[in-house]
């Protein structure tokens, strides 16, 4: 029975507007010359040095190579744990932002990426004064008692709090871009909503998916301040043992092992990434993201939507506000009496911020700390943008070279940042005292962030639309303009908000870079927190209040503009 | 495409240009990060020799010293403020420093003096000692430990939290002060009993002192801290309100405290040699002597310099420090880091 | 069989439907035409389930519907953009309806070949659906929707993208499919050749509510309305006044028209004017201002406004006369 006749319809032509445009040998190199430049300059000749400087053969003994093959074993199960917790915790965040609308969202919203750029030291305070043996929890409820630091579940508990933003926003920005009617599809050909979520909506999903995960499993494999300072020495991760070798114990042969391993591992998982992505992108015409949201209607819909907001309020609020709490409460007075905490809120704290009690010539305002913050952030917005831009789109449309490029991009995140910064003081030596190296520096973090969540999008984006617009007489950077950028609003968004947390939250490097004179606000708070004494401890709370309202209020701004020239979508 | 070009190149010329000395001469002091100093008492140093100072932070004590040690080539400084006792062997088996024989050195008791090649000179020193929360004790009519040995006994378990001695420069004194007070190897057989008797172990001072220790701000569940001897004045001195007593008090024993000397020297290949040797002349004299304390809250090497009220009445120095000499310090510390981590983490 | 009982629906504060009742007989095919935002496709996504009614009832069977979910209706749909799923093959979307009914694996493959044939694709079993044309991937998504037998089927404008001969040309092969399997089928859009090639029975869908129902003829020999008449293009719709008797006079002329009893004198009417000549009925006058050739015949716009078909091509500026039949529209 043939009904129908074969080839109706002339094939789409692909790749035609490339060709028109450019010749696609040049066209990449093009796109590839700013970032890689950078890069070079930056990580690869640093990273060379160091390693040339220090890795010696002797290292390969039966020894360390046992030392380093535990290392990596619980630095690698300890990172799986992490990730796959956070998907827990971040897929359901993440549709919950992407489909529902409900009071106070953009603040929510706000407020989950406030942890992914607080100070270790601050989130185990945090987490202590809301779970620890005084802490609020046990004020209300006196039975409880809770070791926090110091545990394996310390660990995994902090990675979830630093890194569910991720996955909140790499794949809650492609959820609202999700076409709805595909679900709706599955569902009137009989699949449960279950069941539509798992045939239909998660794998089509994969790609950012694997980005967030990636990123996050990268964000765990590193890790350092969290195993440090919450899981305590029992737990060494390859950063942590560089460190230690490196720094404590002077064994540099040995850490540049270390370091090699982690290096190679990073490229191991970011090439494997590269072959699962590319192998399953799929363009699908793109969405407003607004069609896809909605107040939640059937009361299972409500139940979720209630209890969601309940528990990533209560997981991401919490421990924050235990300090701004900390912070405004007296601690110092009747220490005799110390069953209770004394419940006198008193702003001094916050007015002792702005005195320079001991004259210390390292003393800085709070407002020039904030200032030179923000200076940094958004310098680090500006700059991997600038750079993250042409490496997405050349590695949206992946070709022999960017299947290479593709994980090189991923190293900066992967390398050891102890070695890195060795690197720097052997490659740019005096030049260390420049206040520019701190936002090249955050652009060196931010820019895998920036890459993976600009690629996604730009990847989504049929190239039939971009056609469209070059055979209505669009040049090139017009195509760019009014095809690419309306939909790539949302991503810039997010990957603008990744460059801002990570700069403003961002301590090692900065510690190492910054001029004593011009410290951040992380490097205020360690400040503090390095002296013993109630108004210090209060202090640095209120230096750690004041980052969080910084950030959230930043980030609310990022999100209300809009970037500016943003029609609508 | 093109104004991308020119604003990256604009990017890169400023990061090439480092700031150009003009006027007077800059004088560069590389050091840790617990570095402080009145901003006056620079602006003195400045004034006196028509002199720009400017400090750079590398981290803790080993890893500002690693750093120096990495660019010994092309020395990043021109001085470097901070070396301790336990570090000191490294930095002179590094060769990092240019002798400079002080005139100020004469003042400075022999006992802080361990360099005898003159290379790095004493500048300051502290004991690192057990704090304990003074309440926790009292509200529970519990004794205060009076030595090592009797943080062993059951009545203190759980009770105390002491820094990895890898990863932090307290947390290896005090390995090193039960070291010295029962010799190698019996250190480690005493460790194990602390560790039955529920030892906390984390791995930096931040974390044990406000996050573990009951007597900070942070209110932790233990009642003593591996911390420093100064430290009960700095509770005084930073308190929120003013304080008719401390808090907290140190714990003063035969061998429970470790005392660390602080040294400052000349960076080999330093171009200003002759502006170094009055910083470290400045250094080591009377106004600098006197600022510290209440800065760094350390103890002048110099006699006969005043110190704060907080000082005098919270602060306690331990008659009897345990004391190992830099260069067994520097034969064994990594055999005793490996050992105390095998003995008491694993 | 279906059956809708005054559905209601508001969308964004605004009355969108607003009491709507009908009922799907058998086999039957019936055509919601409306223009866009008349609430249409809204109308399928409630019987679909996807969204659920202010008020009102849908029944199948005499069964309400209200708490039967999605994909326990058993109702196909086929979407305006098909919604096909790209990270599927051609077969893989066929079979996801059987898959989702937890088909046997070789039933499945049976049953993906048969639908494949139907819609002459068995030779596409493996292809991307993203590298289809648009034609290809709206036979997808038809063969998606019928291979589970669905007890009804629903088409939201299937086949507005494509070009004027493929439409046509699908839209008889789907006329075809669908009497021969007996599914009823409910089909939407806003084109009315569309709508008389495939439905048993029209339902014009206006302000919320049917404005009109029944075959295509009679609906298209008696729109009923201004509205209706000018919606489905039968013609010029005039405006007059009843005066006494018969007669009503507008601004080309008093005529004799049938209006009934329903309007008193003086009361405001609307007059169909088919543009065809007619024999009896009044007589229309005016000067050619545009003259096209279409196919068989000349339309002609006179300086009144009005047009009509002619089998002689006048000359621009020349004054005709054309004896028009006069329907009275209420």
């Amino acid at each position: 029975m043939t009904l129908f006749p074969r080839h109706v319809d002339a094939k789409t032509r692909r790749h035609n507007f490339l060709r028109a445009f450019a010749p696609a040998w040049l066209k990449c190199p093009l796109l590839w010359f700013l970032p890689l430049l950078f890069l070079g300059v930056f990580f690869f000749l640093p990273l060379f040095k160091i390693l040339a400087f220090t890795f010696d053969l002797s290292a390969l003994t039966t020894s360390n190579l046992q030392l380093a093959f535990r290392v990596l074993l619980f630095t690698f199960y300890q990172a799986l744990l992490s990730t796959f917790l956070t998907l827990l915790a971040g897929l359901p965040s993440a549709y919950l932002f992407a489909r529902y609308d409900f009071r106070g969202k953009s603040l929510l919203r706000a407020l989950t990426a406030v942890p992914f750029m607080l100070p270790t030291v601050v989130v185990a305070a945090g987490f202590n004064a809301l779970l620890g043996p005084r802490g609020w929890v046990s004020v209300i409820f006196p039975l409880s008692s809770f070791q926090f630091t110091g545990t394996l579940g310390a660990i995994l508990l902090a990675h979830i709090f630093y890194n569910t933003t991720i996955v909140i926003r790499i794949v809650g920005n492609a959820l609202s871009r999700f076409d709805p009617k595909l679900e709706q599809a599955a569902r009137s050909l009989g699949a449960d909503s279950r069941r539509a979520w798992w045939n239909v909506t998660l794998p089509l999903l994969r790609p950012p998916l694997l980005a967030a995960a990636l990123l996050v499993f990268l964000f765990d494999f590193t890790s350092f301040g969290v195993i440090l300072l919450l899981g305590g020495p029992r737990f060494a991760t390859l950063e942590v043992e560089i460190y230690i070798q490196a720094l404590q114990l002077f064994n540099l042969p040995l850490a540049a092992l270390l370091s090699l391993i982690q290096l190679l591992s990073t490229l191991a998982f970011s090439a494997l990434y590269t072959r699962l992505v590319t192998r399953t992108t799929v363009q699908s015409a793109p969405r407003s993201a607004e069609s896809n949201v909605r107040k939640a209607g059937s009361l299972r819909e409500k139940i979720f939507v209630a209890s969601f907001i309940f528990l990533l309020s209560s997981f991401f609020i919490l421990p924050m506000l235990a300090l701004p709490l900390r912070s405004i409460s007296r601690l110092d007075a009747n220490r005799a009496d110390r069953a209770q905490i004394q419940t006198g809120f008193i702003p001094d704290y916050y007015t002792e911020l702005f005195i320079n009690r001991r004259d210390s010539i390292f003393y800085v305002p709070p407002v020039r700390a904030a200032f030179n913050s923000l200076g940094y952030a958004g310098a680090t917005v500006l700059l991997s943008l600038l750079l993250g831009f042409p490496a997405a789109s050349a590695l949206a449309k992946p070709g022999r070279l960017e299947k290479i490029l593709d994980p090189i991009l991923m190293l900066p995140l992967g390398a050891s940042a102890v070695t890195l910064g060795l690197g720097f003081i052997i490659a740019f030596g005096r030049l260390l005292t420049s206040p520019f190296l701190v936002p090249l520096a955050h652009t060196l973090i931010a820019l895998p962030f920036v890459i993976r969540t600009l690629q996604s999008s730009i990847a989504s984006i049929p190239d039939r639309l971009r056609q469209a617009a070059a055979s209505l007489g669009a040049s090139p950077f017009r195509v760019w303009q009014t095809v690419d950028w309306p939909i790539l609003r949302r991503a810039t968004l997010s990957a603008s908000i990744f460059a801002f947390t990570i700069s403003l939250g961002e301590f090692g490097a900065t510690a190492l870079l910054s001029r004593p004179e011009y410290p951040t606000i992380p490097v205020a708070i360690y400040r503090f927190l390095s002296q013993p004494g109630g108004l210090n401890y209060g202090q640095a709370m209120a230096m750690a209040t004041l980052l969080m309202a910084l950030t959230t209020v930043g980030i609310l701004l990022i999100e209300k503009l809009r970037l500016p020239g943003a029609g609508e979508f | 495409m093109k104004r991308i070009l020119y604003i990256s190149l604009f990017v890169f010329l400023l990061s090439a240009c480092a700031p150009k000395p003009s006027g007077p001469q800059t004088l560069t002091v590389m050091t840790h990060d617990s570095f402080a100093v009145s901003e006056n008492v620079v602006q003195a140093f400045e004034q006196a020799n028509n002199a720009k100072v400017t400090f750079i932070k590398s981290g803790d004590t080993g890893a500002a010293l690693n750093k120096a040690i990495l660019t010994k080539d092309a020395p990043l400084a021109d001085v470097f403020y901070g070396v301790d006792n336990t570090f000191l062997s490294r930095a002179l088996d590094a060769d990092i420093y240019e002798p400079y024989d002080s005139p100020a050195l004469k003042n400075i008791p022999a006992e802080f003096q361990l360099d005898p090649s003159r290379r790095a000179l004493p500048v300051d020193y502290g004991d690192v000692c057990i704090n304990y929360d003074k309440a926790y004790f009292a509200s529970r009519n519990l004794p205060i430990p009076q030595s090592l040995e009797d943080l062993t006994k059951p009545e203190y378990k759980g009770l105390l939290v002491v820094e990895n001695p890898a990863t932090s420069s307290p947390g290896l004194a005090f390995l090193l002060a039960t070291v010295k007070h029962f010799g190698d190897p019996n250190y480690l057989g005493y460790w194990k009993d602390l560790r039955a008797n529920g030892l906390v172990v984390v791995d930096g001072w931040e974390t044990a002192y406000y996050t573990n220790f009951s007597g900070s701000s942070g209110k932790g569940p233990q009642p003593m801290v591996v911390s420093y001897g100064t430290s009960p004045a700095a509770e005084v001195m930073f308190a929120q309100t003013p304080l008719s007593d401390s808090p907290t008090a140190s714990i003063i024993g035969p061998d429970t405290c470790f005392r660390q000397i602080e040294f400052v020297g000349i960076l080999k290949g330093t171009q200003r040699r002759a502006l170094a040797e009055k910083f470290v002349d400045f250094a080591l004299g009377a106004q600098f002597q006197a600022d510290m304390p209440a800065q760094m809250f350390v103890y002048p090497v110099a006699p006969n310099i005043t110190l704060p009220d907080a000082f005098v009445k919270y602060s306690q120095t331990a008659p009897q420090p345990a004391a190992i000499s830099p260069a067994d310090i520097a034969a064994n510390r990594d055999a005793w880091i490996q050992n105390w981590t095998d003995a008491v983490l694993r | 069989m279906l059956e809708l009982r005054g559905v209601y629906k508001t969308y964004e504060g605004q009355p969108l439907l607003r009491g709507i009742s009908f009922a799907v007989d058998e086999s039957e095919t019936i055509c919601l035409l409306g223009a866009s935002g008349s609430g249409k496709s809204t109308l399928l996504r409630m019987i679909a389930g996807l969204e659920l009614p202010d008020a009102g009832q849908i029944l199948w069977d005499g069964h309400d519907l209200a708490y039967t979910p999605p994909h326990l209706r058993d109702f196909g749909l086929v979407f305006q953009d098909y919604a096909l799923f790209p990270h599927l093959t051609v077969s893989e979307n066929a079979a996801f309806g059987l898959k989702m009914r937890n088909w046997p694996k070789n039933k499945i493959q049976e049953r993906v070949t048969e639908v494949l044939n139907i819609v002459n694709l068995n030779s596409f079993g493996n292809r991307k659906v993203t590298d289809l044309s648009g034609g290809e991937q709206q036979r997808v998504a038809f063969a998606r929707a019928l291979a589970p037998r669905p007890r009804l089927l629903m088409f939201d404008e299937p086949l507005g993208a494509l070009d004027r001969a493929l439409r046509e040309y699908l839209l008889n092969q789907l006329r075809g499919i669908l009497h021969r399997t007996g599914i009823p089928a409910i089909y939407v859009t806003h084109d009315q050749q569309e709508a008389i090639s495939i439905a048993d029975r029209v339902l014009l869908l206006h302000d919320g509510q049917i404005a009109r129902q029944g075959s295509p003829k009679e609906v298209w020999e008696n729109p009923g309305s201004a509205w209706a008449a000018e919606f489905l293009g039968l013609g010029n719709v005039i405006e007059g006044l009843k005066v006494e008797g018969w007669k009503v006079e507008t601004k080309f002329g008093i005529f004799d028209v049938r209006c009934g009893h329903r309007h008193r004198d003086g009361e405001k009417v609307h007059l169909l004017v088919r543009p065809l000549q007619a024999g009896e009925g009044g007589v229309i006058r005016g000067r050619a201002e545009d003259v096209v050739f279409q196919s068989d015949r000349f339309k002609v716009t006179l300086d009144n406004g009005l047009y009509f078909y002619l089998d002689d091509e006048p000359k621009v500026g020349e004054k005709i006369e054309v004896k028009v039949k006069l329907e009275c529209l209420g």
